[in-house]
C-alpha cells in the first residue's frame, strides 16, 4: 500500500474514505468536498509531489444501485510513485465537482471528455464543452449505462437532423464572437444558433 | 482606411549594360520621385478567423483549427477533433476481451502492433496471467517495429508539411519494408491484431527473423541519410529551431508524454521507470532534448529510431524457443485439429467463443511506452467476459491539448510546423 494514503488520513482526517490495492496500484476515495484541497496537498507537499496527471476518466458500473466513480491517475514524476483517487457519485444527485484544471492544464480536455460521455461537470472548469460529440449534439452522454450502443434517436431521426443542420451552425458561438462576426449575423441566424435547431446548446450566451 | 493596394511596376526581363539581368525591386506604385507610402499599412485591430480543416493535408487527418490571426500572427487557436469519433470505449463494453483486440489496431492506425499489446498486457494483469518467454520478447519486437514505422510516418509528412519532399520518399520507403516484415508475421498490414489474451495470434517464420536481421542493418544507413539531409539544414532549422517551445514544467503541467515531454528534458519513459515485457533487461537510451522546441522533437525521434533499432537487434539475438502461449485452455484456444476430434478440446474452444474469457473483479491499469507517449489501458471487471470500462488514454489526444499554448504569438506558418510536432493520429484522438 502506498505511503501517501496515511499521510493523506492524518492531514484530511474523514474526508478519506476507504483505500484499496488492485494489480499492484492503489486506490484511494476521497469524499468530494475535499477535492481541490487534497489534490493541491498531493501536487505541492514535498515528500507527495504528484506533480503530473496521467489521466481522468470515470467509470459507470453495470449495477446500478453502485455510485458513478470519477477516477484521478496520479504520478510523480521525481519518485516514480503512481496513485489513484476516486470520486464517487450518486447518479440520481447532482453530477458535479471541483476541477482541477486550476493544478493541471492537462486535465482541460480530459474533464470536457469526461463531461461530454458521462454529464458529469466540472465546477471552475474554464472551458467546459462537449469533445468529441459535436456542440448540438441533443442524443445525451454516450457512455452511460443507460444510452443504448446504436444511439437514442432512431436512425431515420440522425440522419434528419444531418440533412437540416445548417453550415454556420458548425461554428460554435464562441468562434462567432472572437472575430466579431457574431453582431454582423442575420437576425434569423442568431436566433436559430441560440434556439439550437439541432438540439440544445449546452452553454449558450 | 484605404485599401492596401501593391502594384509592382510590370518590366520585362533584360540585361544591364554591363550584362546582368536586370531586376526590378519590389516597392509600392506611385508617381516617380513621390514619397513611398508605408508598405505595410496598419491594419491593428481587425482580426482574422482562419478556419483549417477538417479536410486538410496539413492538419494530419480530420483536425479542425480555427485560427484568430492578427496579420500573420496566431492570437488564439481552438482546435476541434471528435470527427473520427467511433465510440471505441462503448462498443468495448459489448465485446469479450479478445473481441476488442480488433479495435485497438484503429485507434492509433500507424502502430497497430504497439496498442494491441498495451491492450493484451492490461487484460493478462487483471486475469493475473503470466506470459511465455518467447511471447515476452516478441512482444517487444512488434512495440518496437510499431515505433519504427510511426516515427517514419511523422518524419515523412512533417517534412513535407516544411517543404522537404526527398526525406518523405526515404522514410516511407523505410516504413514499407517493416511493413513487408509485418505482413509477414500477421497477415495484415495495417489491422494486424496480432496479440491475443495470453499469447500471441500467431508465431513467427526463420524468413521473418531473417529479413527483420536484414532491416536492423540497413536501417542505420537511412537514418543516417536523413540526418544529412535534415539535421544541418538551414531551411529545416530555421523553420523548427525555437518554434513552440515548451519548457520542462509546462509540459510536466499539460500532462505530456512520449517524445514531446522528453524534448522538454523530462527525462521519463516508461519502458524503464515502469518496465514492462522485461524492458529493463535491455541495453538502451532514454533519449531527452533541451530546449522543447520542434527541433527537438525531431531530434529525440530521430535517435529513438536508433534506439529502436537497438532493442530490436538484442531481441532477435534473445528470441527463446519454446511456447508462444500460456498453458491455460480456459484462456488460449485449443487447435483447431484438437477442437475437432477431442471432446474436452471442443468444450474449452465452445466456451471461449460463446462465453469468452472471464477476467476477476477488479481493476488493471498498464501504460506502455507508444510512439506517441503514453497509451494507458484502463479496464473495469465486473467478473464477467465484457470489460465495464474499457479506457484507453490516449497520449496524442493529450499532447494535442497543448497545441494552443504552443501555438499562441507564432505566425500561422509556424502553427503548422507545431501542429506537425505533436504527431497527433486522429483515430486515437477521437476514438
Amino acid at each position: 500500500m502506498n505511503p501517501s494514503v496515511d499521510a493523506l488520513r492524518a492531514t484530511f482526517g474523514n474526508a478519506i474514505g476507504r483505500a484499496a490495492e488492485a494489480s499492484g496500484d492503489t486506490i484511494v476515495y476521497v469524499a468530494r468536498a475535499s477535492l481541490s484541497a487534497v489534490m493541491a496537498w498531493l501536487r505541492d507537499t514535498p515528500g507527495q509531489a504528484y506533480d503530473y496527471l496521467v489521466d481522468v476518466t470515470a467509470v459507470e458500473y453495470r449495477d446500478r444501485e453502485r455510485p458513478l466513480e470519477v477516477v484521478y491517475f496520479l504520478r510523480s514524476l521525481a519518485r516514480r510513485v503512481d496513485l489513484r483517487i476516486k470520486i464517487e457519485l450518486d447518479p440520481r444527485g447532482e453530477l458535479t465537482l471541483d476541477s482541477v484544471v486550476p493544478l493541471w492544464r492537462g486535465a482541460d480536455w480530459l474533464e470536457r471528455e469526461v463531461y461530454d460521455m458521462f454529464g458529469i461537470s466540472f465546477r471552475g472548469h474554464p472551458d467546459l464543452r462537449r469533445i468529441l460529440m459535436w456542440e448540438t449534439y441533443a442524443e445525451g452522454h454516450p457512455l452511460r449505462k443507460d444510452f443504448p450502443l446504436r444511439g437514442r434517436f432512431s436512425r431515420a431521426e440522425q440522419v434528419r437532423q444531418a440533412l437540416a443542420a445548417h453550415p454556420e451552425a458548425h461554428y460554435s458561438m464562441e468562434e462567432l464572437s472572437i472575430a466579431d462576426a457574431y453582431d454582423e449575423l442575420p437576425a434569423d441566424m442568431k436566433e436559430r444558433l441560440r434556439r439550437g435547431e439541432r438540439g440544445t446548446l449546452p452553454h449558450s450566451e | 482606411m484605404s485599401k492596401r493596394t501593391v502594384e509592382l511596376e510590370l518590366a520585362t526581363p533584360g540585361l544591364d549594360p554591363h550584362g546582368a539581368p536586370v531586376r526590378v525591386p519590389l516597392g509600392v506604385g506611385g508617381p516617380a520621385g513621390a514619397a513611398p507610402e508605408a508598405a505595410e499599412p496598419e491594419l491593428a485591430g481587425e482580426h482574422m478567423l482562419v478556419n483549417i480543416g477538417p479536410q486538410h493535408p496539413a492538419t494530419h487527418g480530420v483536425l479542425r483549427l480555427v485560427v484568430e490571426l492578427d496579420g500573420e500572427t496566431v492570437v488564439r487557436v481552438i482546435p476541434h477533433v471528435g470527427y473520427l469519433h467511433s465510440g471505441f470505449e462503448k462498443l468495448g463494453e459489448y465485446r469479450h476481451y479478445n473481441q476488442i483486440i480488433p479495435l485497438t489496431d484503429r485507434t492509433d492506425y500507424l502502430s497497430p502492433m504497439a496498442n494491441n499489446v498495451g491492450f493484451a498486457l492490461a487484460v493478462e494483469q487483471l486475469m493475473g496471467l503470466e506470459i511465455t518467454p518467447r511471447c515476452t520478447v516478441l512482444r517487444v519486437i512488434a512495440c518496437e517495429m510499431s515505433r519504427i514505422i510511426s516515427h517514419m510516418v511523422w518524419l515523412g509528412t512533417t517534412s513535407i508539411d516544411l517543404g522537404a519532399f526527398t526525406p518523405f520518399l526515404w522514410a516511407f520507403q523505410e516504413r514499407e519494408r517493416i511493413y513487408n516484415l509485418q505482413e509477414m508475421w500477421t497477415g495484415a498490414r495495417l489491422t494486424t491484431s496480432v496479440t491475443r489474451v495470453g499469447g500471441m495470434m500467431a508465431d513467427v517464420t526463420d524468413a521473418f527473423v531473417t529479413g527483420l536481421r536484414h532491416f536492423v542493418a540497413t536501417f542505420p544507413k537511412t537514418l543516417a541519410e536523413l540526418d544529412r539531409v535534415l539535421t544541418r539544414n538551414a531551411v529545416w532549422v530555421g523553420r523548427t529551431q525555437g518554434v513552440g517551445a515548451l519548457t520542462a514544467a509546462q509540459a510536466i503541467n499539460h500532462s505530456l508524454s512520449g517524445p514531446m515531454l522528453r524534448a522538454s528534458g523530462v527525462a521519463y519513459d516508461v519502458r524503464k521507470d515502469k518496465p514492462y515485457l522485461g524492458y529493463e533487461t535491455y541495453d538502451f537510451d532514454v533519449v531527452v532534448g533541451e530546449h522543447g522546441d520542434v527541433y527537438d522533437r525531431y531530434l529525440v525521434r530521430l535517435e529513438e529510431c536508433h534506439q529502436a533499432n537497438r532493442i530490436l537487434a538484442q531481441a532477435l539475438d534473445r528470441l527463446p524457443d519454446g511456447p508462444l502461449n500460456v498453458a491455460d485452455p480456459r484462456v488460449i484456444l485449443p487447435p483447431k485439429s484438437r477442437a475437432m476430434s477431442d471432446m474436452e478440446a471442443m468444450i474449452y474452444h465452445f466456451k471461449q467463443v460463446m462465453e469468452g474469457v472471464k477476467a476477476p473483479v477488479g481493476e488493471a491499469y498498464v501504460g506502455i511506452e507508444n510512439p506517441k507517449g503514453e497509451l494507458g489501458t484502463y479496464l473495469v471487471s465486473d467478473g464477467t467476459a465484457k470489460p465495464v470500462r474499457w479506457r484507453i488514454r490516449p497520449p496524442s489526444f493529450i499532447n494535442l491539448s497543448a497545441l494552443p499554448q504552443m501555438a499562441t504569438g507564432h505566425l500561422l506558418s509556424d502553427l503548422i510546423a507545431i501542429n506537425a510536432s505533436v504527431d497527433i493520429v486522429m483515430g486515437e484522438v477521437d476514438r
